[in-house]
């Protein structure tokens, strides 16, 4: 192995009661990839320079998605990490592993790669950091017949993620983890052959809690909803009032819509005017419960890029069903993907060519119909052309 | 009588290697220049699936990633 690298400006993000990933990434520092990856890293902190380059002609046969190629422009100093690809392998829905899947994974890595891991990466999937063009095969082989599988990357449908849903969670609203399995393997070609402009996530979330973060980072979020009352139980909120929570104060003032009310005795709520934030029933957990019609809201056109342009969702479905083999879902998918891969423009996500072409046209051109829930803010412009048959009668 | 996945394969692949080094190409191009090559009657979305598939499973054209997902020739031919 070569020489230890010297890593004076890197010691200091050790420093401090914070995880640190500099302490993380030299217990493998005996790895000569790791050893050569810590000494280019020091070297971008001195020169303030990212000393990689990013994507190429890597990639297993048949593939195109969950290989990223990442090459070091300081090959002869860094001979070691000159070629450092990043393979993404789906994660399963709920990231619920066995200890021998997980045995499985480190063992085929740490065989063909530079053993660093990232669990889980910013899209869900199982990140594997370090590996030479060579190792692509061996790795995929080895991991296919574990039962595992290369995830999404470019201009791909990419790894659908959900939360625990209701293998943990009493608030989730539906299957979440048997929609993201059922949309993953409907989709393996959408998955592993890029045909879009650009990437198009999938995320489903239980409930409105979000806990994948779908209304930011998906362009398709499915997020947990009920369209009947929630379920109070007034002995319950009795009993928490009695505990110490201040119904009015924690629950009542902080409520978005102010649709309820408390007597000191009652919780009321006016179901027309909530809005299903989970405030209530994140507070008090054992008395207040969604209702019992449960489904889900589709929101779309989230994006969180690193550096800027940021976008949150929109509400497309208020409010649908989540039932298997959710055919009516994969038609309005299946009508969105065609527009959109037929006149996005390279890089565009949904939600910019939604911004770009509008509203209106993009639900004209997929055959959906408008409803008010999908207005974010009232119109600032009072002028507004009718029809000529909304003109007839009085309107010309 | 519709096109075969073979022949748009093939079609597909000649329209690969005749812009190879001038012009990246996206899958929906492909897709494009096949409707438009064969007709609506002859060729659809689905049937230039199954083509861009056997293409890359047969290893004559593979995925390049260069700021978005193109097709391309293997280096080796290129």
């Amino acid at each position: 192995m070569s020489e230890k690298r010297a890593t004076p400006l890197l010691d200091e993000l050790e420093k401090g009661p914070w995880p640190s990933f500099v302490k993380e990434l030299k217990k493998s520092a005996d790895t000569p990839a790791v050893n050569d990856l810590l000494g280019q890293l020091e070297r971008s902190y001195e020169e303030k320079i990212g000393h990689w380059k990013h994507g190429g002609l890597v990639g297993v046969m048949g593939y195109g998605g969950g290989v990223i190629g990442r090459y070091s422009d300081l090959q002869a100093e860094f001979p070691e990490c000159a070629e450092f690809h990043t393979l993404r392998i789906n994660q399963p829905a709920g990231w619920f592993y066995t200890s021998d899947a997980l045995r499985t994974i480190a063992d085929i890595w740490e065989r063909h790669g530079s053993g660093l891991t990232n669990m889980h990466g910013s899209t869900g999937d199982i990140i594997l950091l370090g590996a030479k063009t060579q190792a692509l095969e061996p790795i995929f082989a080895e991991l296919t017949a574990a039962g595992f599988d290369l995830g999404g990357s470019g201009s791909d449908m990419r790894t659908p993620s959900c939360c625990v849903g209701q293998a943990r969670c009493e608030w989730a609203c539906y299957d979440t983890m048997g929609a993201c399995y059922d949309f993953t393997q409907t989709y393996q070609d959408e998955l592993h052959r890029p045909a879009f402009p650009y990437k198009y996530k999938l995320k489903f979330a239980g409930c409105p809690n979000d806990c994948v973060a779908s209304v930011a980072r998906s362009d398709m979020a499915f997020i947990g909803t009920w369209r009947d009352d929630i379920k109070v139980d007034n002995e319950g909120v009795r009993a928490a009032a009695a505990g110490g929570v201040d119904i009015q104060k924690e629950i009542c003032d902080m409520c978005p819509t102010r649709c309820m009310a408390w007597d000191g005795s009652t919780l009321a709520i006016d179901n027309s005017n909530c809005v299903k934030c989970m405030h209530c029933i994140n507070v008090l957990p054992k008395a207040v419960k969604p209702g019992d019609d449960r489904g889900a809201a589709i929101l779309i056109g989230a994006k969180a890029p690193i550096v800027g342009g940021a976008l949150l969702s929109s509400v497309f479905v208020p409010f649908i069903k989540m039932e298997p083999p959710y055919e009516d879902l994969k038609e309005l998918i299946s009508r969105i993907w065609d527009l959109w891969a037929e006149h996005g423009k390279n890089r565009e996500r949904v939600g910019e060519f939604i911004q770009r072409i509008g509203l209106g046209n993009f639900l004209e051109q997929i055959g959906l119909d408008p409803v008010p829930e999908m207005i974010s803010a009232p119109r600032s412009n009072p002028y507004i052309f009718f029809g000529d048959e909304v003109s007839e009668g009085g309107q010309a | 009588m519709a096109a075969t996945v073979e022949q748009v394969a093939e079609a597909m692949f000649q329209l690969v290697k005749e812009t190879h080094g001038k012009k990246s190409l996206k899958a929906m191009d492909l897709t494009k220049a096949m409707i438009e090559k064969f007709g609506e009657a002859e060729c659809n979305k689905d049937l230039c699936k199954q083509a861009i598939r056997q293409l890359m499973d047969s290893g004559r054209c593979i995925y390049s990633y260069f700021g978005g997902s193109f097709i391309t020739l293997p280096p080796d031919q290129a």
